[in-house]
């Protein structure tokens, strides 16, 4: 899901950048208000899980492999403006560091990995949770399906960016400048093998972390509560 | 975070750490994150774009590999725990410093609440 540089034009890694950085501030602000300085070191381990889970490839058939993220797992625990932050610095460093991902497209990845990702996940999580007993089975099944569907539609979302791609830049003289293949490939091959392989890799670190919490130092998975409760009065603008 | 489970998850981080090399068994290159090569012989040529692309920006340790670690899978698997340790290196303290920066002050709240 690392769109590399060159498979996206100027036109939709430029909008994307136009998108994130005014994402980035408000997710500065956010943290700003919510983050405490002793959960500092906890998003610091959850950017460096999501960068080391990366690196599992799973191969799929047909010659591709892929990963899982583990975003809705950090917005589980930390909310989802501190893991899109988490996310963002671990695809910033993969970028820069490894050449996993463009540079020009750390904005696109950023707002699929990074932001569209998380948050979807957190909500559905949130949906599935609600009102349960810290040590209700919900919390890790809600878990489960949500990161299955976040990291789905992230997918989905970058294809969605990919197979745009000929009808924003058609091909000259039979040859594409960008991103080749139309919607109708991009989109189902992206879908494909997150809903039949990567979602489920997706979905069983997450459950399996949730639960390990939920046995150990479920205080983590409480973490976010209290914040929500207070921003409930002055501003329901922050679901 | 008690320090408990603070130590617990380091060395959940440091056992994956040390199994990154199985993500190296996977064959093949993730959709639409094809090299210029892949390209040639999937849809013939190399778009423009993308020839571009691959010479914008060279990393230092591109595809997780670290020079002098390549070839054999114990090799490479090395190489692979080394990008894992790096990476996970810088990100700790780019996240920590960042963090710093932009978190609450619980001082300053406390003051704000007095």
């Amino acid at each position: 899901m690392h769109i590399p540089d060159g498979y996206l034009g100027p036109i939709t890694w430029g909008a994307l950048w136009l998108v994130m950085i005014p994402i980035w501030i408000i997710a500065s602000r956010k943290l700003k208000k919510d983050l405490k300085t002793k959960n500092v070191p906890l998003l610091a381990m959850g950017a460096a899980f999501s960068f080391v889970i990366m690196m599992f490839n799973v191969p799929v058939l047909g010659g591709s492999t892929g990963h899982a993220v583990g975003g809705t797992l950090i917005a589980i625990v930390l909310g989802p403006w501190a893991a899109l932050v988490a996310v963002s610095v671990a695809l910033i460093i993969q970028a820069l560091f490894f050449g996993d991902g463009g540079i020009t497209a750390i904005a696109a990845n950023s707002f699929n990995i990074g932001f569209v990702l998380p948050f979807i996940g957190y909500y559905i999580y949130r949906l599935i949770s609600a009102n349960a007993d810290i040590t209700s089975t919900r919390h890790w099944i809600g878990a489960g399906i949500a990161s299955y569907i976040a990291i789905n539609v992230a997918a989905i979302l970058t294809g969605i960016e990919f197979g745009i791609q000929p009808i924003l830049y058609p091909a000259v003289d039979g040859k594409f400048q960008y991103f080749m293949y139309p919607l109708s490939v991009s989109v189902p091959a992206m879908a494909f093998e997150h809903l039949l392989v990567f979602g489920f890799v997706e979905a069983i670190v997450t459950l399996m972390v949730v639960r390990y919490l939920q046995q150990t130092d479920a205080s983590l998975l409480r973490l976010t509560e209290r914040t929500i409760s207070q921003d409930k009065i002055p501003a329901g603008v922050s679901v | 975070m008690n320090k408990n489970t603070q130590k617990k998850l380091w060395i959940g981080l440091a056992i994956l750490i040390v199994l990154t090399p199985l993500g190296l068994l996977a064959e093949g290159t993730a959709f639409g994150e094809w090299g210029s090569e892949d390209l040639l012989k999937e849809v013939g040529y190399v778009p423009t774009g993308v020839e571009h692309g691959e010479n914008l920006w060279h990393s230092l340790f591109p595809g997780y590999t670290v020079a002098g670690f390549e070839g054999s899978f114990l090799h490479s698997s090395i190489g692979y725990i080394l990008s894992a340790v790096i990476g996970i290196a810088l990100i700790y303290i780019v996240t920590i410093v960042l963090g710093k920066i932009i978190a609450k002050r619980e001082e300053e709240t406390r003051n704000e609440n007095s």
